[in-house]
């Protein structure tokens, strides 16, 4: 297969040529030096800069304990967007085991679409030996999708740590939690999870037991003074219920957002993350830990993309290199 | 002393023997033609889309239509099938599940229309309707298990109230042990099923018809060919069966307890590899069936020689049932009471079995039961199968001719032109016998667009809209709306969709992702390569396995699937029953460096190219695709032609040497040095 060219993607992607889908992912993907060459210069394309603006697609995560309902709730809300007109970019993360380096990816059949339909895109990517719930490419490819679609999903597994990175990628993010699961609610009022934009209560159908998961939820939330977090019950089996508020819900969230802000710190907590990926603890100390590299971040021109926000933080970092380690502060 | 005989040797079991046969027409004239021969019982076989709620113009029916079985679409169908046929004395055995309850009511319906009449309470035969064996290893499921098994439930509870000579159901271990039970698993899914079914009924039926149904029930049951074991086998599941109907359902007359079944022995061991051999494992299997008196078959049937090879013909079906009638008339099995009674031996396999059993059975008790653990049991099938697999590549299990003593001599067996099965000649034939197919098909679709156009439309409408109703209030039982709807002239595909629309379209586990991922030395050379040649790519080496069409043989995707993950790649898996194109967005989507399809039916020639077609249209041209399964050596030339990398089937049974090949195969089309 020969390497795709960067910019062209990007203008396709720019036109919304949504069958520019598999080869951005399969770019973004690709690790060896020439792709990632073409990758910046893809997302150097595709900066709030270049668009004159953030990305237009709302980008919505959904994440939550296995097997609570996360990819049959996508199929309906699939359905829901589609029939809204909304084109659909499904990045379903899965965690297989890697003792092998391999991995199963069985979980996009779970996400119902008609295969005929150029709307709609659903790939699966495997985390790989990262911690966190996203796979390498995720926020990248996210970022991509987001300048031809008109929703980019993520599905990832987990809770805890894997909500926290899904939301520095995310517009809004929901939380799916099935009835009578205890751990979420732990999670929440241990602080070990942070208050998620959206909570979805699943499997509604089951009856009082999804009213008891719903009340405590709510009441969770109301201790922690988070009111502001909808707290949704949908049913995903027929007659599908909720839909329509939750699809209000995540339309509201999306509505009260600053997206601008919350884009921008998306792209640098990717920019940092990926800094310290490659250069790890010595690179971060030579930028005078993560408040002097948030330091040096805020000062740069909100309108770059990640791969330049990370060109300047190894530019610093090696300006650096002769001033002997510093103290973390 | 007494005499160790009995004083009247048994009667035999009755043998069986598989015919297959495709249409209404054909069928009617076979049935007529046994009926005049003083047969009084029928078997019908239904082709995939009539199994799975699909009508014959359905995307998915392409290939199928009339392939392993007749298509019944409507009332006018089973007329044709039945046309004749006095139905008051005949004996039908339907093999059908998912549809069960529709292909009863146009039974019911196709009777009550012919003149004269049969009322329904003088229908007599056997609706195999046995749902939970579909998902864990047949694949001819239609909706989710829960609305599933209260679709089984209604039809217990009709027939058992209105028509008393109906089995409603017969709960089959068979296909289990084809998808790789060990014997406690065979025994204890087996059993917990049987229990949700009979729960189930127990809320839809007056407490005093618990016996009768419980009686009604039948099984059928696999036999292997470590046949001591086997036997030990049959005669746990009688004591368990015996104590379950005492213990858990009050049935106080033992006769209703007794286990009743018949017999299939294992297809799964007969190898493609010195394909002779498979006469003795047939018999030794058919032995452990007949030995013990106490635990002897009903009914048995046997595979062919050429199991592995593709159909068997009228010869080898032949020679099989010989094989059965030497059993019973020439030797003197028949001649003696149980002769395993108060073998030590015995009675510990026995205790054995059935203690795991327990165990076993515990454990889905404590998912829920069977309907909730369906993933489980999935799951432990598949991780039972990989065992045995990696017994059998390491040598642990012999497989005599294929991973031991393979050298032969060359087999006269498979040296006539036919290659040993029931082939039509591979190139001119092939060709007609695509056009009858299309042609058939073609007619097929026109005939049920026909009737669509022929009948009361609003009269339809409302049958199918109250069958929504009712299927969607769970106190109500399925069979007076399906006869209703049977009767308004609904088609199969109608009655399915109104069902799936309540229901919600369902896909069964693959019971993949749960299998373990060994540490496996053998596996250390290949993963470097995996390793290396994703390297060079620059992602990970990925595969989708995908099984295009109707065809339910699991196995071979499910095994590739886990050992090519196990080396290392990215495998894109989404069980079976996919269209062409549903496979080829995926394979655009994910996008993979290589596509492996597995099919096992029959249905290559039609199938293969529509996925190579789809590919093309999706713009995944490009993309190597392998092929395996059941393909005869004449149709994987012309699939090579078509631009298929490689086919494989069973005679390639060493998966890393497969695997090794499909990463070579991705190097290459790369340009990934060697
Ligand atoms: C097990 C089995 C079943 C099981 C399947 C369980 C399951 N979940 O898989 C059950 C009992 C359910 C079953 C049902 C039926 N079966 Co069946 N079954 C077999 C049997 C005995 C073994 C197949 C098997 O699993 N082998 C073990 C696996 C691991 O091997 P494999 O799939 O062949 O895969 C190997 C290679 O082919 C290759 N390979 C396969 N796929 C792929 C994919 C890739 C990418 C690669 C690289 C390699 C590869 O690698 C594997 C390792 O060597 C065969 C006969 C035989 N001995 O082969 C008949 C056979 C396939 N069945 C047959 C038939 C007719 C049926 C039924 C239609 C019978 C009926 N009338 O109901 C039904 C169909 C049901 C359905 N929904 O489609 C026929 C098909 C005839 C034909 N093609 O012309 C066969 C050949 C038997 C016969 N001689 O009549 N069956
Ligand atoms: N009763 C009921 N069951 C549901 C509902 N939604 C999902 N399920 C069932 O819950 C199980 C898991 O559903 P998925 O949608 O695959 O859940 P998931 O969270 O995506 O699972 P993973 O991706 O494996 O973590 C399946 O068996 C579904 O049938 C619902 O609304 N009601
Ligand atoms: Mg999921």
């Amino acid at each position: 297969m020969s390497q795709p060219d960067g910019r062209e993607l990007a203008a396709r992607l720019r036109d919304r040529d949504l069958a520019a889908a598999p080869a951005v992912l399969n770019l973004v993907e690709t690790r060896t030096g020439a792709a990632r060459a073409q990758a910046a210069e893809l997302l150097a394309a595709l900066s709030p800069a270049a668009l004159g603006g953030e990305a237009k697609a709302h980008i919505v995560g959904v994440t939550g304990p296995p097997g609570a309902g996360k990819s049959m709730l996508l199929s309906q809300l699939l359905a829901a967007w589609r029939s809204r007109g909304q084109s659909v970019a499904v990045l379903a993360i899965d965690p297989s085991s890697r003792r092998s380096g391999g991995s199963l990816l069985g979980d996009r059949v779970r996400i119902e679409s008609d295969p005929a339909d150029g709307s709609v895109f659903v790939r699966s990517m495997a985390a790989g030996n990262r911690l966190g719930g996203l796979a390498p490419a995720t926020r990248t490819a996210a970022a991509a999708l987001a300048v031809a679609f008109d929703v980019v999903v993520i599905e990832t597994v987990g809770v805890g740590q894997s909500e926290t990175e899904v939301a520095e990628v995310a517009d809004t993010v929901a939380v799916a939690v099935q009835p009578g699961a205890g751990d979420v609610l732990q999670f929440l009022k241990a602080g070990i999870m942070e208050v998620p934009d959206v909570l979805v209560v699943t499997k509604a159908d089951l009856g009082r037991i999804a009213q008891r998961t719903h009340a405590d939820l709510r009441a969770a939330l109301s201790a922690l003074g988070a009111r502001e977090t909808a707290v949704v019950a949908v049913s995903s089996v027929p007659p599908p219920v909720g839909f329509d508020e939750l699809l209000a819900a995540l339309d509201e969230h999306r509505r009260r957002l600053d997206l601008r802000a919350r884009r921008l710190g998306a792209r640098r907590a990717q920019a940092l993350s990926e800094f310290a990926t490659e250069h790890g603890e010595r690179g971060l100390r030579a930028l005078g830990g993560p408040r002097g590299a948030q330091r040096l971040l805020a000062s740069l021109d909100p309108g770059l993309d990640v791969p330049a926000l990370e060109r300047a933080l190894e530019r610093r970092a090696n300006d650096d290199r002769s001033v002997p380690d510093q103290p973390i502060g | 002393m007494t005499s160790p005989r009995l004083p009247e040797p048994d009667r035999p079991w009755l043998m069986r023997t598989y015919a297959g046969h495709s249409d209404a027409k054909r069928s009617n004239e076979l049935y007529r033609r046994n009926l005049a021969k003083g047969q009084t019982g029928l078997s019908v076989a239904f082709d995939l889309p009539t199994q799975t709620g699909y009508d014959p113009d359905h995307e998915l029916a392409r290939g199928e239509v009339g392939k392993v079985g007749v298509s019944i679409a409507h009332r006018g169908d089973m007329a044709t099938l039945l046309d004749g046929i006095p139905l008051e004395q005949m004996n039908t055995s339907m093999t059908i599940n998912a549809t069960a309850a529709w292909l009863l009511s146009l039974y019911i319906v196709a009777a009550e229309e012919q003149s004269p009449p049969t009322p329904e309470s003088a229908l007599q035969g056997t609706t195999q309707n046995d749902i939970l064996k579909e998902y864990l290893s047949r694949g001819t499921y239609a909706f989710p298990p829960g609305p599933s098994l209260r679709l089984v439930a209604d039809t217990i509870a009709y027939t058992v109230t209105r028509i008393p000579r109906w089995n409603p159901i017969n709960i089959c271990s068979y296909h289990l042990q084809e998808a790789g039970a060990t014997p406690v698993q065979e025994i204890a899914f087996a059993l917990a099923n049987a229990i949700a079914v009979l729960d189930a009924v127990r809320d839809r039926v007056e407490p005093s018809l618990m016996g009768e149904v419980f009686g009604r029930i039948s099984f059928f049951v696999n036999a292997g060919v470590r046949f001591v074991e086997e036997h030990a086998k049959l005669r746990a599941m009688a004591a368990l069966w015996d104590e379950l109907g005492r213990d858990r359902y009050g049935v106080a007359d033992p006769a209703q307890r007794r286990f009743r079944y018949g017999v299939q022995v294992n297809s799964l061991g007969l190898t493609e590899a010195q394909p002779e051999n498979n006469v003795y494992r047939i018999c030794l299997e058919a032995l452990g069936v007949t030995l013990g008196r106490d635990a002897r078959a009903r009914a048995l049937q046997l595979p062919a020689w050429n199991e592995a090879l593709g159909l068997p013909r009228p010869w080898d079906q032949q020679w099989s049932l010989r094989l059965q009638q030497i059993l019973a008339y020439e030797t003197d099995l028949l001649e003696y009471p149980d002769i395993f009674e108060g073998s030590k031996v015995m009675e510990a396999l026995v205790a054995e079995l059935a203690a795991g059993a327990r165990a076993e059975l515990e454990r889905i008790a404590e998912r829920g039961g069977a309907v909730e653990a369906v993933d489980y049991m999935k799951a432990a099938l598949v991780e039972s199968q990989r065992a045995r697999w990696r017994r059998i590549e390491s040598g642990e299990q012999t497989v005599v001719g294929m991973n031991r003593f393979q050298e032969s001599e060359p087999s006269p067996l498979t040296a006539g032109a036919d290659g040993g099965i029931l082939v039509v000649d591979p190139s001119v034939e092939r060709e007609r016998c695509d056009a009858i197919e299309a042609w058939r098909a073609g007619r097929d679709q026109q005939a049920v667009a026909a009737w669509r156009a022929s009948r009361d439309q609003a009269a339809v409408a409302d049958a199918l809209e109250q069958l929504g109703r009712v299927a969607r209030d769970p106190g109500q039982s399925i069979m007076p709306a399906s006869i209703a709807a049977a009767r308004a002239g609904a088609t199969t595909g109608e009655w399915a969709q109104a069902l799936r629309d309540s229901f919600g379209e369902y896909r069964g586990p693959t019971g993949i992702g749960e299998t373990a991922a060994p540490a496996g030395q053998d596996l250390a050379e290949l993963r470097d390569e995996v390793e290396r040649v994703s390297e060079a790519l620059g992602r990970r080496l990925k595969l989708l396995v995908g099984k295009p069409g109707l065809d339910g043989h699991s196995n071979g995707a499910e095994q590739v699937a886990v050992r090519a993950r196990d080396a290392g790649m990215d495998v894109v898996y989404e069980g079976i029953r996919l269209t062409p194109r549903q496979i080829a967005t995926s394979a655009a989507h994910e996008g993979v460096h290589v596509v492996g399809l597995s099919i096992l039916s029959g249905s290559h020639g039609e199938l293969i190219p529509a996925v190579l077609e789809a590919l093309r249209e999706a713009g995944a041209g490009e993309v190597p695709v392998v092929v395996g399964g059941i393909i005869p050596e004449a149709d994987a030339a012309a699939l090579r032609d078509a631009g298929v990398a490689a086919v494989y089937t069973p005679k390639d049974w060493d998966l890393n040497r497969m695997i090794g090949d499909i990463v070579a195969l991705v190097a290459e089309r790369n340009s990934v040095p060697a």
